[in-house]
């Protein structure tokens, strides 16, 4: 009985969810600066599907004749770095790198975030332990955190994936909670709640749904910051290790050549940028296509 | 407001007791056997037990807690695993680089940032608007030690303006201001972009407040309009952004000073972590750490100083 008046109360909320996600994708379209965010994940992600069919050689693959070779060289649009090696090749890689680093480590962060946001949100007993983890969390400063996990874990870029998802932990508990404890009191909560609805079944299918749109625009936005350390990360020797072609190692490699060739240090460098600024955009676009506030022009 | 400070005095001691707990923590779920790293690998049995018996690492996790906390209430860490070195010395040597470094990015973003928020927002929607806002985006997204790598590239390599690394000499003498510009941007920049952004939108907001209304309503200039009535008001929570990038500029450091060959704390831990000295990670992170706590206890107190209407109890 009981089951039968919830898939009653679940049907017009589906149907008004689909207009909610036509409508954000609609607006999110009219903000040109998204949108040439959304063209550069999209280029990022077929680069990292179709990487062995785009890069024209392996890249770990060394070839000291052809050392040093500057862009726009012969077969090497992108030039070599020391080791002969491809540095197109070697950026198509990376894609891939980062972006299952950045998937992984925001995943799991979010895994833990709505996990401690949804208890510490709903259960007002868990909600004071819950959040003096999340401030101890938070005492420590962007990567330091994460440089303290590699210090426990060891070098790698799975450490590097586990370190930056529990840095994500506190920020994605407490937009969670936050979420949570207003759509808690609304009318139609209370009244599953009378109508006899699971806490697990209220917090996953009826509060979780509602406070998805902060978590979406958390989530684009942490992709940006966990690229940007993970490179950041590999630059300073704690994530990947040579010959794996990472962007922030390839820059921390070509750092030692940058008199002789530059391009080793710049283009690297301009791809993270450009992938890291593509996710904040989006990121933004999203925060304004999801605020009911705003006018549909 | 005396109240709150010793209330907020109060937390901050048991978040750095949670942050000491942590961070002590850290050394025991790592694998290895810190007696092998002090003896190295030419110890023998009878070393690693001497060894385990001097450093007290046979006594229960809590005592061992106890006794790293007291002596660290002295300023008393240990000694690396490494060098041998006392960790206070060495880091109260390099600490002041990594101080420096930080003041001086605080600097160059409240100045940067100050300054494109507030053009930003007084020329809304102009060319001035959409360049300063896309470069401010561009400023969050750009990997700070690569920017530092194409400052060095144009500044020091081709134009030989600035020096390339190093900050040895003193910051008020023309050399030490020198060796300050380079780095001092290069970790300045996120955080300007972060204070342009918050400058931009507050400064959005409060203009659209009636209070402001009122003012342009019953004739007041508008150079006081803005000065006044909107700035004043707008600057609060740029105040707190101002605040919360100190504490992310001083774990900025540790990539600024790897860049730019900085004898700062950021890099003794990057190489303790590398070699797995415990003893200088554990001082070095909570330094930082406490540091960041800190002056975030000092931002929410100003904050409540300048804006009554928040009240934290």
């Amino acid at each position: 009985m009981t089951n039968a008046v919830l898939i009653d109360v679940q049907a017009p909320v589906r149907k008004k969810k689909e207009k909610v996600y036509i409508t954000t994708i609609k607006r999110l379209l009219k903000n040109k600066l998204a949108v040439v965010g959304i063209i550069i994940i999209l280029l990022q992600i077929g680069m990292a599907i179709f990487a062995p069919a785009i890069a024209n050689y392996d890249p770990a693959k060394q070839s000291l004749v052809e050392s040093e070779l500057p862009m726009f060289s012969d077969g090497h649009w992108l030039g070599t770095d020391n080791y002969g090696r491809d540095v197109w090749s070697r950026i198509v890689h990376g894609a891939r790198i980062s972006l299952l680093v950045g998937f992984t480590a925001v995943s799991l962060g979010l895994i833990g975030g709505i996990t401690l946001g949804l208890l510490g949100g709903y259960y007002k007993k868990l909600d004071g332990i819950i959040m003096r983890i999340v401030d101890l969390l938070f005492s420590f400063p962007g990567i330091l955190l994460a440089m303290l996990i590699i210090a426990i874990l060891g070098t790698s870029l799975v450490n590097v994936a586990i370190a930056i998802s529990i840095w994500s932990i506190p920020s994605c508990a407490r937009i969670v909670r936050g979420s949570v404890l207003s759509i808690k009191e609304k009318e139609y909560i209370m009244a599953l709640k009378s109508l006899g609805a699971s806490d697990l079944r209220i917090m996953l299918r009826h509060i979780l749904p509602n406070a998805m749109a902060p978590i979406i625009v958390f989530a684009t936005m942490r992709m940006g910051t966990a690229i940007l350390s993970t490179a950041s990360l590999s630059y300073l020797g704690l994530g990947a290790q040579p010959p794996t072609p990472e962007w922030g190692a390839m820059i921390a490699q070509g750092q030692d050549y940058m008199w002789t060739s530059p391009h080793l240090t710049i283009v690297p460098g301009i791809v993270i940028m450009l992938v890291v600024f593509a996710f904040n955009v989006v990121g933004d676009g999203l925060r304004d296509a999801l605020d009911p506030n705003m006018d549909i022009q | 407001m005396i109240a709150l400070i010793v209330r907020r005095a109060i937390q901050l001691v048991f978040l750095l007791l949670g942050i000491s707990f942590l961070v002590f923590s850290s050394m025991f779920i790592a694998p290895g056997d810190p007696a092998t790293m002090v003896g190295g690998p030419t110890a023998t049995e009878s070393d690693l037990v001497a060894i385990r018996d001097n450093l007290g690492l046979n006594d229960p996790f809590l005592v061992q807690y106890g006794r790293y906390l007291g002596n660290a209430v002295q300023g008393d860490f240990g000694y690396s695993y490494q060098s041998k070195q006392s960790v206070s010395e060495a880091i109260a040597v390099r600490f002041p680089n990594t101080l420096k470094l930080a003041i001086a990015s605080m600097i160059v973003a409240i100045i940067i940032g100050i300054i494109a928020g507030l053009i930003s927002a007084l020329k809304h929607n102009s060319w001035l608007d959409v360049t300063s806002t896309t470069v401010a985006l561009a400023g969050i997204s750009i990997p700070n030690f690569w920017l530092g790598a194409i400052l060095i590239l144009v500044f020091s390599v081709n134009l030989q303006w600035l020096p390339v690394a190093g900050l040895s000499d003193p910051f008020y003498t023309w050399e030490g201001i020198k060796q300050l510009i380079l780095p001092a941007i290069t970790l300045g920049t996120g955080s300007a972009a972060m204070i342009a952004r918050m400058t931009r939108s507050s400064i959005l907001e409060v203009v659209k407040a009636d209070y402001v209304r009122t003012a342009r309503a019953k004739g007041v200039k508008e150079k006081n309009v803005i000065w006044i009535h909107t700035l004043k008001n707008a600057m609060i929570p740029v105040i707190t952004v101002i605040g919360l990038n100190f504490g992310a500029l001083l774990g900025g450091t540790i990539i600024t000073e790897k860049v730019f060959a900085i004898n700062g704390v950021g890099r003794l831990m990057i190489d303790a972590i590398a070699m797995r000295d415990f003893p200088m990670v554990q001082a070095s992170v909570l330094l930082v750490a406490t540091l960041f706590v800190v002056v975030n206890l000092i931002v929410d107190i100003v904050y409540t100083m300048i804006d009554p209407r928040i009240n934290y109890s």
